[in-house]
């Protein structure tokens, strides 16, 4: 009697100790899982805390006056915009195309492996590397100078791998059956390819681009030696011509301006206004890729 | 028989555009060597690596980097110790523990941690952080190698975090079953089973989360202090390569041999992505999980 109490002890003994052990890692896993949540809480917190009294409806609409320690950002905001669709102009055709051959073309090999691999490294070339290839490619040996075509065509190939994921995804997610059920009714390749494969991923390849838009316009370091500048009198005329961006604004603004301290709330104004733009998109992805899940 | 010829026609063009992504990566190799190359007639390889002096613009000239290379990987390695117990924690986090429902809060917030523009970042470093450092350590500035590595880290995390996540999403279920019906409880089945099973996974994650910390560029050159020597604490300011490269590029004379020396910097930047990315390749196919089968 006295020995199996004994052993009933020893055994919710270490089923307790387990328990609590399972207990303890749980709460560092939820405490790590916290802290990113926090993280981007306490950065959204301190940026709309000091920059929310800088935004006003003159700040956005006017140009920057009395060497940028006043008025607003609106040339910023139409350089960025400028910058990011143009971006989009190029890697989106681009993106869905690449995807749309190693999702229904290739077959596994030594080629695809490459392209594969190629891709991975695109994505992860520095952006001051795609600013260096940008100056010494576009603005240099093709004589596009600093300009906006320059900027966009470097952030273009910077954001090629972001769209080439995401179509690669929505290709994937359409089911087999509808391209057996339109190779069955006789059609060719390209014939179900962009009459049933494309249609019925396109919603889903739009992610990508709402995605490959923000990742465009918070690049800062790609477009320094391409694109953007300090100060521009007038808003661009035409893709020739140089812009100022948000990103590179909050750079310039924080780092090398003639009165750092003072303009502070401008840059705390101009951080919000780019993670605005940039957080809305990517959460705008988000609940749409959502949304279509819930669809399918 | 016009018929194959358009498919095939049309094939050849879909190859050709995702061929795209070599030519590119081909292209900015050949451009940074093209402008980079030429600083080697007037230093050596090894004396461009291992100097220590890094003085571009005085005269004569110091083109040392091994204070830059150090710098980044000082950073590198610090935000890794940062990043890597916090990214992979989260992942396992969200792919074992969490509810349906907080897991829905928690992945995007990691998505938007990702999204968040680099200069948005280092500003944040710049004026919440480094202040803070500053009086709380009683430091000469808040901008230095701890600051940087902490703002890395949280550029970090996101990659590691999701990839690792995948990683642990995709062991098969059998596993953790088998585990759990051995007597094994949840987290003796997560470490004993379920991350030996995703290993590979993870340790990708690990490796690309690494790389975007060594190229990052904007933290590192807001942050980071700028100082060009080879750190003596955890708390020097530091100047690492993809800064030098953003700070300096605008002051230096097209073609002259700092431009040059910068692209230099620019090819041992692109030649870490590519072993980096070579080594991730590399783990991912050799440890790929193949099935149930595998273990």
């Amino acid at each position: 009697m006295n020995g199996m109490q004994h052993k009933e002890l020893v055994f919710t003994k270490s089923v307790l100790g387990r328990n609590i052990k399972q207990q303890v890692f749980f709460s560092l896993f939820r405490g790590a899982a916290g802290i990113n949540a926090l993280a981007l809480l306490i950065v959204v917190y301190f940026l709309v805390k000091n920059g929310w009294t800088a935004i006003s409806w003159d700040f956005l609409t006017e140009a920057p006056r009395d060497s940028m320690t006043k008025g607003g950002i609106l040339p910023c905001i139409v350089g960025t915009a400028y910058l990011s669709i143009g971006a989009l102009a190029i890697s989106m055709p681009l993106g869905i195309g690449s995807a749309v051959y190693l999702n229904e073309y290739a077959r596994q090999g030594v080629i695809v492996r490459l392209i594969r691999f190629a891709i991975n490294n695109l994505a992860g070339v520095p952006s001051v590397v795609f600013g260096l290839f940008g100056l010494a490619f576009f603005v240099t040996w093709m004589n596009l100078e600093v300009s906006i075509l320059s900027g966009a065509l470097t952030l273009g190939f910077l954001s090629l791998p972001v769209v080439i994921g995401a179509s690669e995804e929505a290709l994937r997610a359409v089911p087999d059956t509808y391209r057996e059920a339109s190779l069955g009714l006789g059609s060719t390749k390209w014939q179900t390819i962009s009459r049933v494969v494309l249609p019925a991923a396109f919603p889903s390849m739009i992610t990508g681009g709402i995605l490959s838009l923000s990742r465009a316009a918070g690049e800062t370091a790609a477009i320094m030696f391409t694109a953007a500048v300090y100060f521009n009198k007038q808003l661009p005329d035409s893709i020739f011509d140089p812009v100022m961006a948000l990103p590179y604004h909050i750079y310039v603004l924080a780092t090398a301006g003639t009165n750092i301290e003072q303009t502070r709330h401008l840059q705390y104004g101009t951080a919000l206004v780019l993670i605005a733009l940039v957080l809305g998109m990517n959460l705008l992805a988000v609940v749409y890729r959502a949304r279509l899940r819930r669809k399918v | 028989m016009k018929r194959q010829r358009k498919e095939g026609m049309i094939r050849n063009l879909f190859f050709g555009i995702a061929f795209v992504s070599i030519a590119i990566l081909l292209l900015i190799l050949f451009f940074l060597v093209k402008a980079g190359v030429p600083i080697f007639e007037e230093v050596s390889v090894t004396e461009f690596i291992f100097g220590k002096y890094w003085y571009p613009t005085a005269s004569p000239p110091d083109f040392g980097i091994l204070p830059l290379i150090l710098a980044s990987l000082f950073v590198t390695l610090f935000s890794a110790a940062i990043a890597v117990p916090l990214g992979v924690m989260t992942a396992i986090y969200i792919a074992e523990i969490a509810s349906a429902r907080l897991k829905e809060i928690v992945k995007p917030a990691v998505e938007l941690l990702a999204s968040l523009p680099s200069v948005v970042i280092g500003f944040f470093g710049m004026v919440v952080v480094a202040p803070f450092l500053q009086e709380t350590f009683d430091l000469p500035t808040g901008l230095n190698l701890f600051n940087a590595s902490l703002m890395l880290a949280f550029m970090s995390v996101p990659i590691i975090c999701t990839i690792s996540e995948d990683a642990i999403s995709s062991v098969p279920p059998e596993l953790k079953e088998a585990s759990l019906a051995l007597g094994a409880n949840r987290i003796e089945s997560i470490f004993r089973v379920i991350i030996p099973a995703s290993l590979s996974g993870i340790s990708t994650g690990i490796i690309l989360g690494m790389a975007r910390a060594i190229g990052e560029t904007m933290v590192v050159l807001m942050v980071a202090g700028g100082a060009a020597m080879i750190p003596g604490s955890l708390f020097d300011p530091v100047r690492p390569m993809p800064a030098s490269i953003a700070a300096e590029m605008a002051e230096a004379p097209f073609q002259s041999d700092h431009y040059h020396a910068l692209f230099a910097i620019g090819i041992i930047l692109f030649v870490f992505n590519l072993v980096f990315n070579s080594m991730a390749d590399y783990i991912s196919h050799k440890h790929r999980q193949v099935g149930a089968a595998t273990l």
